[in-house]
């Protein structure tokens, strides 16, 4: 590393020559002392761990005497996830195709054909955003055939497609409940400062604990709601016992305790459209929606982007509200690919748990990248 | 149709109608309703015998049941040590974590918004093929791990000089920056195992310092990305003055420069505090007994002896109040922390 300073450096050797040639020295080395402890320790406990996962996931685990051994076995544990003994677990359980399914996965493949087509012909076409494009397209066509042959009778979901779950409805949720939040919030209302900090709370609440509280929240016999759900007949349903139920358990919670934080970021978002644009279209007659979509929404585009793609980031990793609220069951129904890797590891197969915290690396990162390169990158105005 | 129209047609344009006034509380009420009922039953469960939970709801303290402090005697008095240890190791690895993750990264961010780098592509690349041959050589060819890192770390130094005077590209800040803040999208669970590994190995496994490396890591690059926008704010022009008066980049960074950005670093650690405390995954993979955090006690309840709703809530309400009291008297500086991250993007 070179570096240059922004001041005279005549000014500086004629004072510095004042100090002790040890503070002199240690001035010099500014640059390296204030940037080296941040890097090595994302070196040491983030970059190595990374390629040593890469490599655990490739080996067989054993304890031995004094530590333990690792025994090079080469891609089968990632084999035993798609097509072995934990495909049940990770890929999910596979049924013969319906109708429905055919459908769904027939529109998925045209609607992407389609999209690549689009790019392709058009002007702006490069060949690293053909390939990044062609990753994206192929990485969702697998995942809604996974989709489409999984649910459904005779079908069960995998820790892979329940991550995805959680990931997408939730931050979905999140994103329309913030929306819907933060505009009421713009409206000129009294109150509007008692709402934003009551709003804000549940961004602070451990997500161990928000587990609990929905844990208490959807007991149908001793929880609150249970005179509601005996009213209308439902007294006797164990939730924690039906598996798209228990999902949507675990999507509530997230989506309370995430909610603020959509709120936040799009409320000053909301609040930096400008006035005099909105005024403007008021008096020309347009309608609120009118003005939500032609004003507000250009405006708020680029801040709503990047506050989803901060909250997709984070989703992909949920680990302990499935873990405590229904302990990934029933069965492994709620299990998230982190809650899957935990239980590799606690058999002590640690191989087979960086299998799976890899393929959750892979998805997530080609997840995020797509999201920023497609969306953020557009919503800002430089696609 | 004209009561209608007055009800919901808007007639000045700073005013709202009855109507949508209505509506517009009914919804916010709603929502309000929804944040602050799980609070509230947890917190009257706190106060209920076993007896008030099984025979049903009981919505409203002093009408329904008979408020007890019997589940906070539990709590403090019967569990004692085993409720204030994990709350003590929370809070120690909480705070020191913290400390060290805004302490280095907001030096590495003033750094990277005032110095600038140009590492050699070259010196970058030798660092990952040295890392790839540590692996191999250690993994594929059975070499002891200890020697192969100090031979490659001893390769890297020998051969940095001769490959950077050849090399001309080089990387910006802004690498630097996009790679330490990229390090945020990695899920925990990918690095925690061989950081398990390690500390097993040189027998750091549930003690603090574990903790307080791990949280200091994983929160770096959080630091980084919100400082740099809080020193990039700051004009240049005063720390030149004090350069040319003859003060170190320390004395600029440590005596001007921190307390310019105050309120970004109260921000910043804020949420990184509350960051730690909640944290559970590392703390899963990491602790057993002497290091336990709070997260986990609370987890733990579970498996004992059935759900027993009145102790949880009195953990989770001495976990949460903490952070719920910090929150009402610095929310200012908590929105802020959270909208320089996400509005900048």
């Amino acid at each position: 590393m070179q570096s240059s300073s922004h001041a005279s450096s005549a000014g500086r050797s004629r004072r510095a020559s004042r100090r002790s040639p040890l503070a002199d020295w240690l001035d010099r080395q500014a640059p390296y002392v204030f940037v080296l402890p941040t890097v090595l320790v994302i070196l040491g406990f983030s970059i190595f761990p990374l390629v040593a996962s890469a490599y655990l996931s490739l080996t067989r685990f054993a304890i031995s005497e004094g530590g333990y051994e690792l025994t090079f076995v080469g891609l089968r544990n990632y084999v035993r996830l798609f097509t072995g003994s934990q495909q049940f677990h990770f890929t999910g359980v596979f049924r013969p195709p319906g109708l429905i399914s055919l459908a769904v996965m027939a529109a998925a493949a045209l609607v992407t054909v389609w999209w690549l087509a689009r790019y392709l012909r058009g002007a702006r076409r490069s060949a690293m955003g053909a390939l990044g494009r062609a990753i994206a397209a192929a990485a969702f066509l697998a995942l809604v055939w996974l989709g489409a042959s999984t649910t459904g009778n005779g079908g069960a979901l995998g820790s892979l497609m329940v991550t995805l779950f959680y990931v997408v409805v939730g931050v979905a949720l999140q994103f329309a409940l913030g929306l819907g939040l933060a505009y009421l919030c713009t409206l000129p209302l009294g109150g509007g400062r008692f709402f934003r900090l009551l709003f804000f709370l549940p961004l602070m609440v451990t997500p161990v604990g928000i587990a609990y509280m929905f844990r208490m929240m959807a007991d149908t016999s001793v929880g609150p709601l249970a005179p509601l759900w005996s009213l209308v007949g439902l007294g006797q349903i164990q939730w924690a016992a039906d598996p798209w139920l228990a999902r949507t358990v675990v999507v509530i919670g997230d989506t309370w305790q995430w909610v603020p934080f959509m709120f936040l970021v799009l409320l000053a978002a909301l609040e930096g459209v400008s006035r005099d644009q909105v005024e403007a279209a008021q008096l020309d007659g347009a309608s609120n929606w009118r003005i939500f979509r032609d004003v507000t929404w250009p405006s708020i585009a680029p801040v709503a982007a990047s506050a989803v793609l901060i909250r997709l980031i984070e989703a992909f990793k949920i680990v302990d509200l499935p873990n405590v609220l229904t302990n990934g069951g029933p069965g492994i129904a709620t299990e998230s690919m982190t809650l899957h890797a935990f239980i590799e590891w606690r058999t002590l197969n640690l191989g087979g748990a960086s299998a799976v915290a890899y393929m959750l690396f892979f998805v997530s990162t080609i997840a995020c990248v797509s999201f920023f390169q497609l969306v953020v990158r557009r919503a800002r105005g430089h696609a | 149709m004209t009561l209608l129209k007055r009800w919901f047609v808007r007639t000045r344009i700073d005013e709202m109608p009855p109507g949508a006034r209505i509506a517009a509380y009914a919804l916010l009420g709603l929502w309000s309703l929804v944040v602050l009922f799980p609070l509230y039953w947890m917190a009257i469960t706190s106060f209920k015998l076993p007896v008030d939970v099984s025979a049903g709801p009981a919505y409203l303290p002093f009408v329904d049941f008979r408020p007890s402090l019997d589940a906070w005697r539990y709590i403090f008095v019967d569990l004692g040590p085993d409720t204030f240890r994990p709350y003590l190791n929370s809070l120690i690895v909480a705070t020191c974590g913290t400390a060290a993750a805004v302490f280095f990264g907001s030096m590495a961010a003033y750094a990277l918004a005032r110095i600038e780098y140009r590492p050699p592509v070259a010196a970058v690349g030798l660092g990952v093929l040295m890392l790839a041959a540590l692996v191999a050589a250690a993994g594929w060819g059975g070499v002891d791990p200890r020697i192969a890192a100090a031979a490659c770390v001893a390769l890297f130094f020998l051969l940095l000089r001769p490959v950077v005077r050849r090399s001309r590209r080089h990387l910006g800040n802004d690498d630097i920056l996009f790679w330490i803040v990229s390090q945020r999208i990695l899920p925990p669970v990918v690095t925690v195992i061989p950081i398990y590994l390690t500390f097993r190995s040189v027998g750091l496994l549930d003690t603090h310092l574990a903790l307080v490396i791990t949280y200091a890591t994983a929160n770096v690059p959080v630091v980084v990305w919100l400082m740099f926008d809080f020193f990039d704010g700051v004009p240049k022009e005063i720390e030149e003055s004090a350069q040319i008066d003859g003060a170190t980049r320390f004395a600029i960074l440590f005596g001007i420069v921190f307390p310019l950005v105050a309120p970004g670093l109260v921000a910043t650690s804020l949420l990184v505090l509350i960051l730690s405390w909640n944290e559970y995954l590392f703390a899963l993979f990491l602790t057993t007994a002497n290091a336990q955090t709070l997260p986990l006690l609370v987890a733990a309840q579970n498996a004992t002896r059935g759900p027993q709703w009145w102790n949880m809530s009195v953990l989770i309400l001495i976990m949460i109040l903490p952070v719920m009291l910090l929150t009402l008297t610095l929310q200012r500086f908590i929105v802020k922390g959270i909208l320089v991250g996400a509005v900048k993007g």
